[in-house]
């Protein structure tokens, strides 16, 4: 538990900051919905009529003037990006981060097996994860409650526990790409995230290109698709499953055999 | 006791050369001394014992225990101090040392509070506001504030003031006193001469010399100072030539009796034939074709 603690310690100021980030933009947004609901009847129409750009961001299927419409395709970006942008910058650097620093030297030169390392690394990444979930799920429901609508808790719920997926399948991936890092390793994390969010968009305007969900968590964490079915997709939360799998499994290898 | 063994520890770094068949022996309680210039492999051969960087040829024993196989084991009775330390941002010294004795799950707070007394290292402050000596400081007291039966030092007095270098050759030789092992890997000849009781010398990847520091000290090098008209460039076994003021200094490794015969030609005033010291024995061994056995 000692290096959990330490990483936690370490990474506390991130945390702090992205939980605060993500937790305001999601209470700002939802306190503009009241306003918005009465011009939702003209928006609404507009955004259905976009194009591409309105099947990109599933507005085909959600209707603005409902809460959870409005909550699925707004909070769902904020959160979406939001998390998936900490836990691959948490979970690329992770590993890195002790040669970048040359901290490995030092940590590695103490009784402690590099599986216990990866192990209660990974754990902490989880734990901040679970956190900013946690945090941010807690004030989203406070929002609403502050706006005095109902609470759809149901699909507040399925909502927020797919971007949980999302996150840790993301951190799942960057942390095995990190055992493979030695320096500088922000960028790689962004660009990953950024990359599978894109993906999917890309998945949402053509259909010929549908495959590409199974390949990006962003395709389980559509909120028109949760919302509309009242599920996650299975065969895409399996895919992210092997995927996760994958990059933790990759770490565990890589790092039980590198030269420090 | 043998407490470190290699058995033609080799490593390459891809085609790069790190180290090449290093037999090394080191036995209980000794003070062992390990000399080289930067890049011969010494750093090298301390990661691989450690387990750090694995081994791309030959095997590494500490305490009868191969360091691959029982490495945790191993590292649970070594205190190790780096060559250059870094260390976590946004931590305080008390923090790093608790750190430090939470990875080894011990209490070694007392022990720590000693050492830091000894060495004057405020534990209040963060690391990373830390001078280059006092990074050292913190470094030492990680790495003895568990007692550890095997030290293993790597140019452990770079950045330490000569005040703080004397106390922490003190609490060294206490630590020997009681028991321990140390293994001092340094490029400052004076302090393994002064310190060590045997030594080896790496160079390029390969074991030079091993033997005690007296006995490397007087390997067939005599060190000769003659005055009057001596211009023996062209002896053979003459090194390290230095003239000036009516005399010439220099190294020999050649015959004896060559020598005596050259200077008999010679219009000597005074000879002086010395054993050269740990500084001028390394040289001999780097010097271009120098021999190596």
């Amino acid at each position: 538990m000692t290096i959990f603690k330490h990483e936690l310690k370490q990474g506390r100021n991130s945390l702090i900051i992205w939980t605060a980030s993500v937790s305001f933009l999601m209470l700002v947004c939802v306190l503009m919905f009241p306003q918005m609901k009465g011009e939702m009847e003209d928006v609404g129409e507009m955004f259905s009529s976009m194009g591409s750009f309105t099947q990109a961001f599933g507005m085909d299927q959600l209707n603005f003037g409902t809460l959870i419409g409005f909550y699925g395709i707004e909070c769902g970006n904020i959160l979406g990006l939001g998390g998936a942008f900490f836990a691959a910058l948490c979970a690329v650097s992770m590993l890195a981060k002790e040669e970048k620093e040359h901290t490995a030297e030092f940590l590695l030169t103490h009784p402690v097996s590099r599986g216990r390392v990866v192990t209660e690394k990974f754990a902490s990444i989880i734990a901040q994860i679970v956190f900013l979930n946690l945090f941010v799920l807690a004030a989203a429901v406070v929002s609403v409650g502050l706006i005095g609508e109902e609470i759809p808790w149901k699909e507040i719920l399925l909502l927020h526990f797919a971007y949980f997926l999302l996150q840790v399948q993301i951190a799942g991936i960057c942390f095995g790409i990190s055992a493979f890092l030695r320096r500088g390793s922000l960028g790689i994390g962004l660009g990953l995230a950024a990359l599978l969010y894109f993906l999917n968009l890309i998945a949402n305007i053509s259909e010929t290109a549908d495959f590409l969900k199974y390949f990006t968590p962003f395709g389980y964490a559509e909120a028109s698709d949760i919302i509309a079915s009242g599920g996650l997709c299975g065969k895409f939360v399996s895919a992210g499953a092997v995927f996760f799998v994958m990059g933790v499994t990759a770490a565990y290898v890589r790092y039980l055999r590198k030269d420090l | 006791m043998q407490i470190i063994k290699t058995d033609g520890l080799t490593k390459y770094y891809g085609k790069n050369r790190g180290i090449i068949d290093l037999n090394l022996c080191v036995e209980e309680q000794e003070f062992f001394g390990f000399i080289g210039p930067n890049g011969a492999g010494k750093s090298t051969t301390i990661r691989t014992l450690l387990g750090l960087i694995k081994q791309s040829g030959g095997s590494a024993e500490i305490y009868d225990m191969d360091t691959v196989k029982y490495k945790r084991k191993i590292l649970k009775q070594v205190g190790y101090l780096p060559s250059e330390t870094a260390f976590y941002p946004r931590m305080r010294v008390r923090e790093l040392l608790k750190f430090s004795a939470g990875l080894r799950r011990a209490d070694c707070g007392q022990e720590a509070a000693r050492l830091c007394e000894r060495l004057r290292l405020d534990t209040s402050r963060f690391c990373d506001e830390l001078s280059l000596g006092n990074r050292k400081k913190a470094a030492i007291v990680c790495a003895l504030q568990h007692n550890p039966e095997l030290l293993i030092l790597d140019e452990p007095t770079s950045g330490l003031d000569p005040l703080i270098q004397r106390e922490f050759f003190e609490i060294l030789h206490e630590r020997n006193r009681k028991g321990a092992t140390v293994f001092l890997s340094s490029h400052v000849l004076s302090e393994i001469q002064r310190h060590c009781t045997r030594a080896a010398i790496i160079r390029e990847g390969r074991m030079a010399a091993c033997g005690s520091v007296e006995t490397l000290a007087g390997t067939g090098a005599k060190r000769i100072t003659v005055h009057g008209e001596v211009h023996p460039e062209n002896l053979p076994g003459v090194q390290d030539l230095s003239a000036g003021d009516g005399s010439v200094r220099f190294l020999y490794t050649g015959d004896m009796n060559e020598l005596l015969r050259f200077l008999a030609n010679c219009h000597v005033t005074d000879l002086t034939v010395a054993e050269p010291d740990l500084e001028e024995v390394f040289m001999h061994y780097y010097a271009e074709g120098g021999n190596t056995k």
